[in-house]
């Protein structure tokens, strides 16, 4: 049996009165791709800020129900600690434009006031632009600002960013939404290699990725979580009418 | 629609054009005039000599300004150290807090701030400082000084912050960055451009305020580097010796006044160098 990685109990969150998700159950198994995909406004991205408690960092957010990491409830936790072990990748690339490549890949460190040797530092930024098939392009200009590189390159130093800082599971909130097709195509590949030392969970607007990277899929409608299942089987056979009515494009 | 009249509206167009250029280029002239006239009178009267005496009493001719020159030099410096500090973090307040209590009574105080007339700044340290410590000195022109930076400070620094994406705070919060870092190691430095220059305007907006100094700092005809005791300043030595009827001290307010221009002058250029410099491409 696959371990539990990320486990929700009756989740609720919302901005003021305004209820975005809605008693939401799911369990993720560790070291998988969870895609989750719905219509704008269907609360996923917001599902997926609360699981590192990002969510609640704007004004008027709140959220309830049980959230465990590890079995351990990360609401009962410093949110420091939980956003260490829980990385996140945005829509857009956002690089510190004051960083050269090198620092930025090492900002959570650095930034952090953490204080690695000089020979720790260089293995920790070569092996991270390794993973993310990036050090081949850019070993020669680590010295460089981030903000000069091209925008999939940029969304991969992001990724890079956060997996130097070895957490366990990394949430991408529509990674490749702001990138070309080529892009978006490495990135997807690279979601293949890091499954293998992390768990990703994905919010996608577009179904192609969903079921092109994913091991499972979930599915959210008005908030809430309408079907969650293995992806082929979301893809070819789902249980639930709405699921199969967004899956053939009748709304969106 | 008839030839004529299309021709009548381009008629007024390119009029139009016209006033609005001619009004641009008023707004050079008074600083031209200023520039000529300052400079005229004052470059004569500038040399090394100038820059590093003191100045003469009465009946004795040449002499400078040294005196003035530290004076001010300090007096700014005392200010900006008070003033720098807590006008970014306030700054940082408001740009972080957009809807809170507080920081709407900040902003309105800041702007209110702004519009105090700088006389009545000066009576308030008199009244906070000068009265209590029984004596003029430098430290409480400083301060009097420090509150006319502060609004500018604080605002330029909301400003600044306001404009920079909120995924950058993001990308720092979701790396496990506590509060403080993410302010002082993303935030600020990102930045920094549009914040120091906000810092170099409101010294060159002090750096001729002369109200304030008049019963705070006070003036000395002597080189002092006291704090606690009055202090000579550029606009404060303008103000005495301009008003008086010897020709020598005239000629010194004239070469003061060049060397306060120049120096504000300076600084405006300065700030833009480093806004240009310093901005972070986002």
């Amino acid at each position: 049996m696959e371990s539990t990685i990320i486990k929700s109990r009756n989740f609720n969150a919302s901005f003021g009165s305004n209820h975005v998700v809605k008693n939401v159950n799911i369990d993720i198994p560790r070291n998988h791709i969870i895609a989750v995909m719905g219509p704008s406004g269907c609360g996923k991205t917001t599902y997926l800020r609360c699981i590192n408690r990002m969510h609640e960092l704007i004004p008027g957010a709140t959220s309830s129900g049980e959230m465990d990491l590890n079995g351990e409830d990360v609401y009962q936790m410093h949110p420091i600690f939980v956003r260490l072990k829980i990385g996140m990748v945005f829509q857009r690339p956002n690089p510190f434009p004051n960083l050269s490549i090198y620092d930025n890949v090492i900002a959570g460190y650095k930034l952090n006031g953490i204080k690695l040797p000089k020979a720790e530092r260089d293995r920790i930024v070569e092996q991270s632009l390794t993973k993310v098939a990036l050090w081949k392009e850019v070993k020669d200009s680590l010295n460089k600002k981030g903000s000069f590189l091209s925008g999939g390159q940029q969304q991969r130093l992001c990724i890079a960013r956060t997996v130097a800082m070895e957490p366990e599971v990394i949430l991408f909130d529509e990674p490749t939404s702001a990138l070309d097709p080529i892009s978006t195509s490495t990135v997807e590949e690279l979601f293949h290699e890091l499954k293998a030392n992390y768990t990703l969970i994905i919010v996608t607007h577009n179904m192609q990725q969903a079921a092109r990277v994913s091991d499972k899929t979930a599915f959210f409608f008005l908030g809430e979580l309408v079907e969650y299942d293995e992806t082929k089987i979301m893809f070819t056979n789902p249980k639930d009418n709405r699921t199969q009515n967004y899956i053939t494009g009748r709304f969106s | 629609m008839n030839i004529e009249s299309v021709k009548f509206r381009l008629g007024k167009s390119s009029g139009f054009q016209i006033l609005i250029y001619v009004l641009a280029f008023a707004c050079v002239i008074p600083l031209l005039f200023i520039l000529g006239f300052i400079i005229r009178a004052g470059i004569t009267k500038i040399n090394w000599h100038f820059l590093v005496n003191l100045p003469k009493p009465v009946g004795e001719s040449g002499g400078g300004i040294a005196n003035a020159l530290v004076g001010s030099i300090i007096i700014i410096l005392v200010a900006s150290v008070i003033a720098v500090p807590i006008g970014i973090l306030a700054g940082v307040y408001l740009s972080e807090n957009k809807k809170s209590r507080l920081a709407y009574w900040t902003r309105l105080s800041t702007d209110i701030l702004q519009g105090v007339p700088s006389i009545v700044i000066g009576i308030i340290a008199y009244f906070w400082l000068v009265k209590p410590l029984r004596g003029f000195s430098a430290l409480s022109g400083s301060v009097a000084l420090a509150i006319m930076m502060l609004p500018i400070i604080v605002r330029s620094t909301e400003e600044t912050l306001k404009l920079l994406p909120a995924s950058l705070k993001e990308a720092a919060l979701a790396l496990g960055m506590p509060f403080h870092r993410v302010i002082f190691k993303v935030i600020i430095p990102v930045g920094i451009g549009g914040i120091l220059s906000g810092v170099m305007l409101s010294i060159a907006r002090i750096t001729g305020e002369t109200a304030p100094l008049l019963f705070t700092a006070f003036g000395n005809p002597y080189l002092s580097f006291k704090l606690t005791k009055p202090m000579q300043s550029l606009p404060l030595l303008i103000f005495n010796y301009a008003t008086s009827p010897y020709d020598d001290w005239k000629n010194l307010a004239w070469g003061a006044s060049l060397i306060l221009l120049v120096w504000v002058l300076f600084l405006n250029i300065f700030t833009k160098i480093i806004t240009r410099k310093w901005k972070v491409q986002l």
